[in-house]
């Protein structure tokens, strides 16, 4: 016998397991530095509002205001963070929030008072969320193609139904969930929802099979069809699952505006993309954090309220929201590498 | 004789990737004019040497001279600025483009510095196509429209619309009809005529025979032998060379007696059309058969089928004496199948996650209720399963990317074992696996059977079926043209089976 080879069992120095960065690092983990980035960046944010509008930003009304605006964005993102890290995306969710809103608020759907609107509005972005998934599923039609389509008909559908009118809600129940009146602990019930879809979120991506599998299609999807998950069933689940949370925020939107209209959603899909990007969800599928994504939106909201505050114009809130995506990222890749 | 310095020569040349050491100190001279073959199994290096030498790969160590002179390939543009144009084999050309256009591609003739000059482009194209015999293309066509040998003339022109010196072609008969291939050969002989030089690459050893000047043999990243004379080296020297008596592996003893009870896994007349013809097999617990064959023998298909992932043409596979519904992954896994397939990190792996959640991928129904996992006892069962095939690090947690070939090998293992398969299907296990790492993996595979498991091994490598598997099935061209007792079979009459079809006398 002439074994004259002799490689080293687990791999090349090249390749060795990390064990070169500082404990705190390695016990941290990636994501919790992520996470923790994130909310200094959040911190650094509230005390830019704290000193340039000491008045005005730390008000309690400001803040419960800030909190309910991103609580619309907030669930769509969490719908939309499940999506990505399947290797997918949805740029319909804008028009569905739309569309659900108007749906929800015709005379016809306030007759049937609180349930109505409630049901309406989480069927109609199931629904869309059901066409989204069969064509992607089934249809095998691109992700992107598949949702661009429905952004277009669903905002056309609203604008049909609205005839671009505004159609306030009558219902004083709907009404009242938005009144300080229906405030817990001063938290407002928006708020609430937002958290708890958050927290469902959260366990579903990670500790439930649902989520791995989702995982397991966005690393791999040829790797997870061969490992025996039915990856054509969890495309349309996902997307079923981003209507759902469509739905929901349009019925936010509808509680906060009192209001439905053919507008509403406007560049959302952008705006939740931006958000789970900086929160570090890869946009490439496999890997994804919903603490992320919801740290992500509350950044940008406390962004737009500073910037309202301190009357800046819309422009310069989206020149400072561009950078901010791009110094992310960067950021983000800097930290990859170093890991 | 003068020495004059070979056009090219590299020396030393490694090059690792994650986990696998993929050369490991090649030299290579090429001489002008001379056609240089490079023989070796699959996954002896072949393809990472000639992407060094394209410099679509940079290499660790080693040094490369050019007519004498170090040069350092930095990218694909500086190796073809001196004059080396390499021919994939999965052909590199953009579709959607005319044949001028893709021949032109990168440097095309302009007018004030970017205006194509499509006429001329045009025009430089019919001439190199004349001279590569075939003027009946039409410059004008797109490239997606051209059958297979067509566009591998196309990719020769684009070869020489530069002013090349040395031509690499890999594996370039393996899509052409016999007569096309002796216009290759053709071509071939008025390059180096000349004087330019060909670095040659197939499995055929007739071909290299018929063309070839010298042959440097590669195996397990090395160089085994390097220049020697093409028509004179005997065959069997060649192809003790390829299959690697340098490397002893130990293989597992075989348990005594026959495998008995029923067959766990029957395929009765399963075939694909156009990849193989109908194909019958019975695996009992306990046993593993092999299938012995070259690339494009129909080998990995004949496994993807019977896992499902291909649909059959005709056929039937059952389990347990149950069929299978044909065409389903889903269906195959539930009945107690498991596939290792042969590109690990393409349809294995989940190369982001941990060790634990790929070994559990596969089997999370067995550790969560309603959807919930229950993640002490995941993290427990893969512990097991991996601890069970001595998978390293012991460390459930480290990422399946910073883990070595083997090991991932043997994660992709555990996840079948986690999930209780009877059948597995392997191929080409060792593939990118260090040869040290080998006789390991081996032992696993035959435990596994000792405990019961039907195994369908797949490999390219023919002492690696010969020395694990108990009874071995040889294909030619999709075809079993012999079955026998891997005991009753050596290395050479399996290697004359598979190339020449026919039984050596």
């Amino acid at each position: 016998m002439t074994q004259h080879v002799s490689p080293p069992r687990d791999g090349t120095g090249k390749t060795a397991p990390v064990d070169g960065p500082p404990a705190w690092r390695v016990q941290l983990g990636r994501a919790d530095v992520r996470t923790l980035t994130l909310l200094g960046v959040l911190a650094a944010l509230v005390l830019i509002g704290g000193i340039t509008q000491p008045d005005a930003f730390l008000d309690t009304r400001n803040l419960q205001l800030v909190l309910t605006q991103a609580s619309v964005i907030g669930v769509v993102t969490v719908g939309m963070t499940f999506v990505i890290v399947s290797g997918g995306i949805d740029l319909s969710v804008g028009a569905i929030v739309a569309l659900a809103s108007v749906w929800a608020t015709t005379v016809a759907t306030q007759e049937y008072g609180f349930v109505g609107i409630l049901f309406t509005a989480v069927v109609v972005g199931v629904g869309c969320g059901l066409v989204n998934g069969v064509l992607i599923a089934f249809g095998q039609m691109v992700p992107f193609i598949a949702t661009l389509a429905m952004l277009a008909s669903a905002r056309g559908l609203a604008l049909q139904i609205t005839d671009g009118r505004t159609q306030v809600v009558t219902v004083p129940s709907v009404l009242d969930l938005g009144e300080r009146d229906a405030y817990i602990l001063g938290i407002p019930p928006l708020v609430l929802v937002f958290a708890a879809v958050t927290v469902i979120g959260w366990l579903v991506l990670n500790r439930t099979t649902f989520g791995r599998r989702t995982v397991a299609v966005g690393g791999n999807a040829e790797a997870a069809r061969l490992a025996g998950i039915d990856v054509r069933r969890q495309r349309l689940y996902l997307y079923l699952l981003s209507g759902l949370c469509c739905g929901i925020a349009a019925f936010l939107l509808i509680v906060l505006a009192g209001s439905g209209q053919n507008t509403n959603g406007n560049l959302y899909e952008l705006d939740a993309i931006a958000a789970a990007i900086i929160g570090g969800t890869l946009l490439t599928g496999g890997r994804g954090h919903i603490l992320g994504s919801v740290l992500g939106v509350l950044i940008f909201t406390t962004i737009t309220n500073i910037f309202a505050l301190n009357n800046l114009q819309t422009d310069v809130q989206q020149i400072a929201k561009g950078a901010i995506i791009v110094a992310a990222v960067l950021v983000q890749r800097r930290t990859a590498s170093t890991h | 004789m003068a020495p004059e310095p070979p056009l090219l020569s590299m020396s030393g040349i490694t090059k690792s990737f994650p986990g696998v050491r993929a050369l490991d100190g090649v030299d290579l001279d090429v001489q002008a004019g001379e056609v240089h073959c490079l023989l070796g199994q699959n996954g002896a290096g072949k393809s990472t040497l000639i992407k060094v030498l394209a410099g679509a790969h940079q290499p660790d160590t080693g040094t490369i001279r050019w007519r004498g002179e170090e040069v350092t390939l930095r990218s694909p543009i500086a190796a073809m600025r001196l004059g080396i144009a390499t021919i994939y084999q999965e052909l590199d050309l953009v579709e959607d483009l005319s044949v001028a256009e893709n021949v032109h591609l990168g440097h095309e003739p302009t007018a004030a510095g970017f205006v194509v000059r499509g006429r001329a482009a045009k025009a430089s194209t019919a001439q190199l196509l004349k001279r590569l015999g075939h003027p009946e293309v039409d410059p004008g066509r797109l490239v997606g429209e051209l059958p297979a040998a067509q566009q591998q003339i196309v990719s020769m022109a684009r070869a020489l619309s530069h002013d090349v010196r040395l031509i690499v072609m890999d594996e370039p008969s393996a899509a052409l009809d016999p007569d096309e291939v002796d216009n290759l050969f053709r071509i071939v002989a008025d390059l180096t005529a000349e004087g330019v030089a060909v670095v040659y690459i197939s499995h055929r050893l007739e071909e290299i025979r018929r063309i070839g000047d010298r042959v440097t043999v590669l195996k397990d990243g090395r160089a085994v032998a390097g220049g020697l004379p093409a028509e004179s080296t005997p065959t069997r020297e060649v192809v003790a060379l390829m299959t690697g008596r340098n490397v002893e592996y130990v293989f597992p003893e075989r348990p005594a007696g026959t495998p008995e009870g029923d067959p766990v896994l029957s395929v009765r007349g399963l075939a694909r059309e156009g990849e193989f013809a109908p194909l019958d097999l019975e695996i009992r617990p306990g046993e593993i058969v092999g299938l012995a064959g070259l690339v494009g023998s129909g080998r990995s298909e004949i496994l993807e089928t019977v896992y499902g992932a291909r649909k059959a043409s005709a056929g039937q596979i059952l389990v347990d004496g149950t069929p299978l519904r044909p065409g389903s992954v889903r269906a195959a896994v539930r009945a107690g199948l498991g596939l290792a397939p042969e590109e690990r990190k393409a349809q294995a792996l989940l190369m982001l996650e941990s060790v634990t959640r790929n070994v559990s991928v596969s089997a999370m129904s067995r550790f969560s209720r309603g959807g919930w996992i229950d993640r002490g006892a995941e993290l427990g069962a893969a512990r097991a399963a991996t601890r069970e095939l001595s998978l390293r690090p012991d460390n459930p947690s480290a990422p399946v990317r910073t883990l070595s070939g083997g090991n991932q090998q043997k994660a992709v293992l555990a996840r079948w074992l986690l999930r209780g398969c009877k059948v597995l299907l392997l191929d080409e296990p060792t593939r990118g696996v260090d040869v040290g790492a080998r006789a390991e993996l081996y032992a696993v595979v035959r435990r596994l059977a000792d405990e019961g498991l039907a195994v369908l091994l797949v490999s390219s490598e023919v002492p690696e079926v010969l020395g694990l598997a108990d009874r071995v099935l040889v294909l030619r061209e999709g075809r079993v043209v012999h079955e026998a007792p891997a005991r009753e079979l050596d290395e050479h009459r399996v290697l004359d089976l598979v190339m020449e079809g026919s039984p050596a006398s």
